[in-house]
């Protein structure tokens, strides 16, 4: 599993590929049918937040608040979609393109 | 109780997923958005229900109420998986300036945008690619072929949208997924080769980082 334990981003920065996965700890309390219904989904597979809206038929800006109370309660892992280490690098447009040369 | 749609079984991605790219697949209703990334995409094209509140003065309505209307949009978007660790999604964005705040959610940490266009309502395409020019995205253009479309020569159809010489100006069938790729090839590779240029609000690249001004040397004085 894709941890990479880096800290969690402030809220606001949750994109709509944010990569999530199931952080293993369990739903505690009452949660709500949606958060229920999203650690369920999340507990089957990484996905990116905007799948994860997709699936559940819920908007993208609740699908960020129940992400960020399911990071907060250690039932998911959320991550930047292009690693720190990558962004504004070339080698990844270069890495892109060769991905797009090998499915053409 | 809360009946989930558990029959919308999920495909997931991969254990080793790493890296997640996007792109914009962006142009006017009907231009062909949608078949383009059905064609591209490991899985059904997905969708996300969006709500856009906006005062409704631009609205002709019989009752004459003037007042905040709630417009719900569909945002196409698909996936394919490029290697093991690296995904590009592609995003239908409509082009109309009455979505632009949707606009800039959607194409933060964007590469770029392609955007389709249709030889027989080019005028439609000018307001989306305006938009993409004021939000400094790197962007190509492709005309989606349609059968009965009347086909310009690529000098004629640059004039007409007054494109950059550097913009790519590719054609492609929007059903066809090799013709699809070609589109997107022509896109990264325009963006490997002409990084831009002092964005001018630095919208593109991913959120909270500075521009990657380091790139930026090629092509600042000629045009």
């Amino acid at each position: 599993m894709a941890t990479g334990g880096r800290a969690v981003p402030s809220r606001n920065t949750f994109d709509r590929l944010t990569l999530l996965s199931a952080a293993g700890g369990p739903l505690p309390g009452r949660p709500t049918p949606a958060q229920r219904r999203l650690a369920e989904l999340v507990g089957g597979g990484p996905l990116s937040l905007a799948e994860a809206a997709a699936y559940l038929a819920l908007p993208v800006s609740v699908v960020r608040v129940l992400v960020a109370d399911l990071v907060d309660l250690g039932v998911l892992h959320a991550r930047a979609p292009v690693p720190r280490a990558e962004q504004h690098d070339q080698r990844l447009l270069e890495r892109v393109l060769s991905g797009l040369r090998a499915i053409r | 109780m809360d009946s989930a749609p558990s029959d919308n079984a999920a495909t997931y991605l991969g254990s080793n997923t790493q890296t997640l790219v996007k792109v914009l697949v962006a142009g006017p209703f009907g231009v062909g958005k949608t078949t383009f990334i059905r064609a591209l995409s490991e899985t059904a094209p997905l969708h996300t229900e969006e709500t856009m509140t906006q005062a409704s003065a631009s609205v002709d309505s019989l009752l004459g109420v003037r007042d905040k209307v709630t417009t719900t949009v569909a945002m196409d978007f698909g996936r394919r998986t490029l290697t093991d660790d690296l995904v590009l999604y592609l995003f239908g964005t409509p082009g109309q300036r009455r979505f632009k705040p949707l606009w800039e959610d959607v194409s933060r940490g964007a590469l770029g945008a392609l955007v389709l266009v249709d030889t027989r309502r080019l005028g439609d395409s000018f307001e989306v690619i305006d938009m993409i020019e004021e939000s400094g995205m790197p962007y190509a253009v492709a005309v989606n072929t349609f059968d009965d479309a009347p086909r310009h020569e690529p000098e004629v159809l640059r004039d007409h949208l007054d494109l950059d010489p550097r913009t790519p100006l590719v054609t492609c069938d929007a059903r066809d997924a090799v013709s699809a790729v070609d589109a997107l090839i022509a896109l990264v590779t325009h963006l490997l080769a002409d990084p831009p240029d002092g964005a001018p609000d630095g919208s593109v690249p991913a959120a909270g980082s500075e521009v990657g001004r380091g790139t930026a040397t090629a092509g600042e004085g000629g045009r």
